[in-house]
Formats: C-alpha cells, sequence, structure tokens
C-alpha cells in the first residue's frame, strides 16, 4: 500500500473538510479524487503532502506517518497544486534549477534531470523565457516537469487541467499516463472533470462533503449504477409499466422527458420500444460518472464551475 | 553530513531566487537608489540650513549615520511583506513543501532581505565619500558589518509580521507602528543627550538606539556607549529575532 490513511479528518472550525476517511492506494495505481467544489479534495491532499496537519486520524504515504515522518514523507512525493507555484519572474530552467537543489537532486545529475523533463512537457524552446511570457498550459506543464523531476514514487497532482482548454487538457493527460508507466510512478489526482477521472484513473473515488462515497473502477461504477441511460419524450406515457421490466433499473422524469437507466440498452432497446408504444424522440448514450455521482449525491457535478482561483491568480502577476 | 549538504543548498535556492528576483523588479532597485537620495539631501541639507554645527559636524553629515541606519531599516522591514504575496500567490508552498527544514526557508529569506536592504547600504557609503563624511577603509568596512548585523535583525522583525499576518494591508498598518517609533526614539535625527528624560528612556529600550550609537561611533566617532557594547547588544536582539522567526515559519 503506498498511500493509506484511517479515519482521517481535518475540521476548519465548524466546517469539517475531510471526515472520517479510510483509502487504500497501491503502487503504480492512476487514482482519482472526484468531486465538487469544496468536497475535500484539495484538503486531503494538503494532509499527505504534510503541509496540513489532520485534526484526526492517521494516514501513511510511502509506508512513513504523514505527521512523525514528515520529512520522509516528503522526500517521497512530487506535487502540482491546485494554484500555480512556478515563479514568474525566474525562467522555466531557473524554476527547475531551484527545485533541484530544494529537493536534494545529486550534482551530477541535475542538468541532465532538466534536459529530460524538459523535452518530456515539450518545453526546450522556451525554457530559457520568464515565465510570465507562458501561457496558462505552458505553465502547467513547467509544474508537471518540475513535480516529476527528482523521480519521487507518489506523485501528488491537485486539479491538473483547471481552467485549460480541452485540447492541451487532453495533451497533460497524456504526459500523466506516459510519465506514471515510464517512471513506475503512482499518481493521485483530483479533478471536478467527469472525463479526466474516466480517461485517466484506474480507480476512482468519489468524494462528496468529505466523505467517500463511492470507490472503484470507472467501468464498475458506471456498471453498477448508471448502466446506459434512454431518453424518451412521448406524449402518452406509461411509466408503470416500463418500470417493470427487468433490465430497467431507474426511471426519472424530468422536464416531459423520461431517463431510464437500463443495464445493456443496445439489446434492449427493440424490447424496450415494443413496451413503451409509440414515442416521439429517442436517445440512448452510454452512461457517464455524472450519472454515477447524480446517483449517490442526488446532485450534479457542474463541469467548468472552476474555483476560479487559477486564472485570477496567473492574471495577477 | 549530507543532511547538512541539502539544508545549506535549501537556504542557497531560497536565497537565489530572492536576488534574482530583486534585480528584476526594477521598482525595488529604483527606490532602493533613490529613498537615500531624498533623505540625505533633502531632508539633511534642507534641515542642516536651519540647524548649527553639531559635535563639530555639519548637520548632514551628523545625521549620516542615521540616515544609513534609517534606510537599511525600512528597507529591511519592508522586505517581510513579500512574504504575505508570496503566500497569497501560493509561490511559497513549493518551498513549504520541500524536504528542507523551516529554519533554513528562513534563513534563505532572511539572507535575501539582508542582500536587498544591503544594496541600499552599500549605495549609501559610497554616497558617503562625496558628502564629506570621513570613510577610512577600516570605517568602511566596520560601518558595513554593523549595517548588515542591523539588517539581519530588522528583516528577521519583518518575517515574523508577515509570517504571522495574511494580508497587506495588515502588514503595513502594523509595521507604521513598529518601524516608526523605532526610528524616531532611535537618535537617529538628534542626539539622544539633549532629550527629555522620559524620552531618554524610550530610546535606551530601542535596539536601533544601539545600532544608530554603533554607526554614529564607528563613522564620527561620537559614541554614548562602547561600540562593543552596542554591536553586543545589537547581536542578541537580532538572535532573538531569528529564533521568532524561525519558530513562526514553522507555524506557517
Ligand atoms: N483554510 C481554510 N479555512 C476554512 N475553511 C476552509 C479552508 N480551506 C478549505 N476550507 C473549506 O473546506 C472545504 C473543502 O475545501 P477544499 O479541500 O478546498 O475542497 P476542494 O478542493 O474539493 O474544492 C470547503 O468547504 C472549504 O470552504
Ligand atoms: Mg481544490
Amino acid at each position: 500500500m503506498v498511500i493509506k490513511t484511517e479515519g482521517l479528518t481535518k475540521k476548519y472550525g465548524k466546517i469539517t473538510a475531510v471526515e472520517g476517511l479510510n483509502l487504500e492506494v497501491e503502487e503504480g495505481e492512476i487514482f482519482g479524487l472526484l468531486g465538487p467544489n469544496g468536497a475535500g479534495k484539495t484538503t486531503l491532499i494538503s494532509m499527505l503532502c504534510t503541509i496540513l496537519k489532520p485534526t484526526s486520524g492517521r494516514a501513511w504515504v510511502n509506508g512513513f506517518d504523514i505527521v512523525r515522518e514528515s520529512g520522509k514523507v516528503r522526500k517521497s512525493i512530487g506535487i502540482v497544486f491546485q494554484a500555480p507555484s512556478v515563479d514568474d519572474l525566474l525562467t522555466g530552467r531557473e524554476n527547475l534549477a531551484m527545485h533541484n537543489l530544494l529537493f536534494g537532486v545529486p550534482r551530477g545529475i541535475r542538468k541532465q534531470r532538466i534536459d529530460e523533463v524538459l523535452s518530456i512537457v515539450n518545453l526546450e524552446k522556451r525554457a530559457d523565457d520568464l515565465v510570465n511570457t507562458y501561457s496558462g498550459g505552458m505553465r502547467r506543464r513547467l509544474e508537471l516537469a518540475r513535480g516529476i523531476m527528482h523521480h519521487p514514487k507518489i506523485l501528488f497532482l491537485d486539479e491538473p487541467t483547471l481552467g485549460l482548454d480541452p485540447q492541451t487538457r487532453e495533451h497533460i493527460w497524456e504526459y500523466i499516463v506516459n510519465l506514471a508507466e515510464k517512471e513506475c510512478m503512482t499518481v493521485m489526482l483530483t479533478t471536478h472533470y467527469m472525463e479526466e477521472a474516466e480517461q485517466l484513473c484506474d480507480r476512482v473515488a468519489i468524494i462528496d462533503y468529505g466523505k467517500i462515497v463511492a470507490l472503484d473502477y470507472p467501468q464498475t461504477l458506471k456498471n453498477k449504477v448508471a448502466g446506459d441511460v434512454v431518453k424518451i419524450k412521448q406524449k402518452a406515457r406509461d411509466i408503470e409499466t416500463i418500470k417493470k421490466l427487468d433490465y430497467v433499473k431507474s426511471v426519472q422524469e424530468k422536464d416531459g422527458l423520461l431517463y431510464l437507466s437500463i443495464k445493456n440498452a443496445s439489446s434492449h432497446l427493440q424490447d424496450l420500444l415494443a413496451h413503451t408504444g409509440p414515442i416521439d424522440f429517442v436517445e440512448v448514450r452510454s452512461g457517464t460518472l455524472n450519472d454515477v455521482f447524480l446517483h449517490y449525491t442526488g446532485r450534479e457535478i457542474r463541469e467548468g464551475e472552476g474555483e476560479g482561483g487559477f486564472w485570477e491568480r496567473v492574471m495577477k502577476r | 553530513m549530507s543532511e547538512l549538504i541539502s539544508e545549506i543548498e535549501g537556504i542557497y535556492a531560497v536565497w537565489l531566487r530572492e536576488a534574482k528576483i530583486y534585480v528584476r523588479e526594477k521598482e525595488r532597485l529604483i527606490s532602493s537608489v533613490i529613498s537615500p537620495l531624498l533623505w540625505i539631501f533633502a531632508f539633511g541639507a534642507g534641515v542642516g540650513s536651519t540647524v548649527n554645527v553639531i559635535s563639530g559636524y555639519s548637520y548632514q553629515v551628523f545625521i549620516y549615520p542615521g540616515i544609513a541606519v534609517m534606510a537599511v531599516l525600512f528597507t529591511s522591514l519592508f522586505y517581510g511583506v513579500y512574504i504575505i504575496w508570496d503566500r497569497k500567490l501560493d509561490f511559497l508552498k513549493e518551498v513549504l513543501v520541500a524536504p528542507v527544514s523551516r529554519a533554513s526557508v528562513f534563513a534563505g529569506k532572511m539572507l535575501g532581505g539582508a542582500t536587498d536592504a544591503m544594496m541600499q547600504g552599500i549605495f549609501l557609503l559610497i554616497i558617503g565619500l562625496f558628502i564629506k563624511v570621513p570613510l577610512t577603509p577600516l570605517v568602511l568596512i566596520q560601518a558595513f558589518l554593523m549595517l548588515l548585523l542591523i539588517s539581519i535583525a530588522m528583516v528577521s522583525i519583518g518575517l515574523v509580521i508577515g509570517a504571522n499576518l495574511n494580508s497587506p494591508e495588515g502588514f503595513g498598518l502594523v509595521i507604521n507602528f513598529v518601524m516608526w517609533p523605532m526610528f524616531f526614539f532611535s537618535g537617529a535625527l538628534f542626539p539622544v543627550g539633549n532629550l527629555p528624560s522620559w524620552l531618554e528612556k524610550a530610546t535606551y529600550v530601542n535596539p536601533l538606539t544601539y545600532g544608530v550609537d554603533a554607526m554614529r561611533g564607528i563613522i564620527l566617532g561620537i559614541n554614548h556607549f562602547p561600540i562593543y557594547y552596542d554591536a553586543a547588544i545589537m547581536f542578541l536582539f537580532a538572535l532573538l529575532a531569528m529564533g521568532v522567526g524561525i519558530l513562526s515559519f514553522r507555524r506557517m
């Protein structure tokens, strides 16, 4: 177990940001924490990185207690914070050089490491420009490069693609997957983007109000809860008949439309339509983690509802 | 042993960042050249024309050591505000999560601030050569070391305040309550001997008084206390300020 928590809790006055969290992450996993803003993702990561002390409970990172052996934990991890933390008035290369010194990378291999990570994130050409001339995506890539430069066993990524355009986001996903494979790193990332959790993560914990509400492989979660979603519009509907069908898991009515959750839509659609009678409109899509989230919390994670901090902070400098 | 080396490299990394930023942020450089010039020429020469010669020196030369201390005091104390900006913008997190002790992070920041302030100190010592201040090479070295000691103490105070506050506005407020009394009751602008006795007592509990006294002793040969006594008090005060600074950084 590379990361393990036992009843990990953090309270800010009356607010309980993280509540009695039990979690185990295995070596080499890409583990996702998916949840809306304020769910407690950043708080959890901050505790695991030893920059925040838990109110109660314990946790171990790379086998070291996060409170009693925080120094050893720090030597084992790399982190990309939610808010940008590269220095604007230094060049990309200078930022990396500073990191080498701070994280005790041996003198002989420092230059080589810098060149190595710069090429991984494709920033060689801009390495000697001041960071305040970089775009948001380039900064994020630089932070990623910095986070992995000292070859940490565990990499924490707090909303690694927050505020980035979809194209840059997909690039960064690619880097993360490649890196995790090449360096045999364990990655723990937080996100409130569904596709990020689905495409990137081996396992996902859905977290809401500081608690884990579901934890499994994305596909298993979807199968368990959502299956496929069939959206139907029809004038005269007979919900009771539909509900009795054994492959229909749940029926919801919203805005005059019926939303059916179905185990395997492609093989049951014919039969379903035979039972519903004439319809105006039908749409079939595979279930998403959003449906899973909806199922467990009764709410949707709204995308793009970013914490706003990112660009504000970038612009300020 | 390798632990020690990595701590020293950590201090160096933090200091180097501060030094680079100092050189690149033009406002910092420009203000550190302009403000002492204003004090020496506008204030010193202006007031000097209405004040008689003190202890055989023109007023401009008499207040020169005090102005040098003041410039270093202001820059050093205000340096603490950068730690608040660093924290607000999360630039500090990278350093705080590194496997380097908080004492080293503090030392790096403190040396960075002292470098900043001493650039001004050096500039002032050079100006001194042009306004008939009696500066021999030995005096220059002693004055430099004394200013450095003052700056280390005052940067530490600034960092303590910065580490314990969350807003730059709050910092400005607190620093004014620290800086002005320290400056006015230090004898930087007038000889302590001429003050009413309650004010004289206030100057004796002010650590900066000893810094000013030492500087005036070193440069003009006018001092209340023995210079080694001044320096010892300043040294103890600097140690105390650094200790509190390290504790404040640990809680950050
Ligand atoms: N320093 C703080 N002081 C008080 N409350 C905080 C602080 N940091 C976070 N919180 C609260 O804790 C909860 C979890 O926040 P956070 O961990 O940032 O969530 P997430 O990263 O999932 O968006 C939120 O309700 C937030 O308002
Ligand atoms: Mg967050």
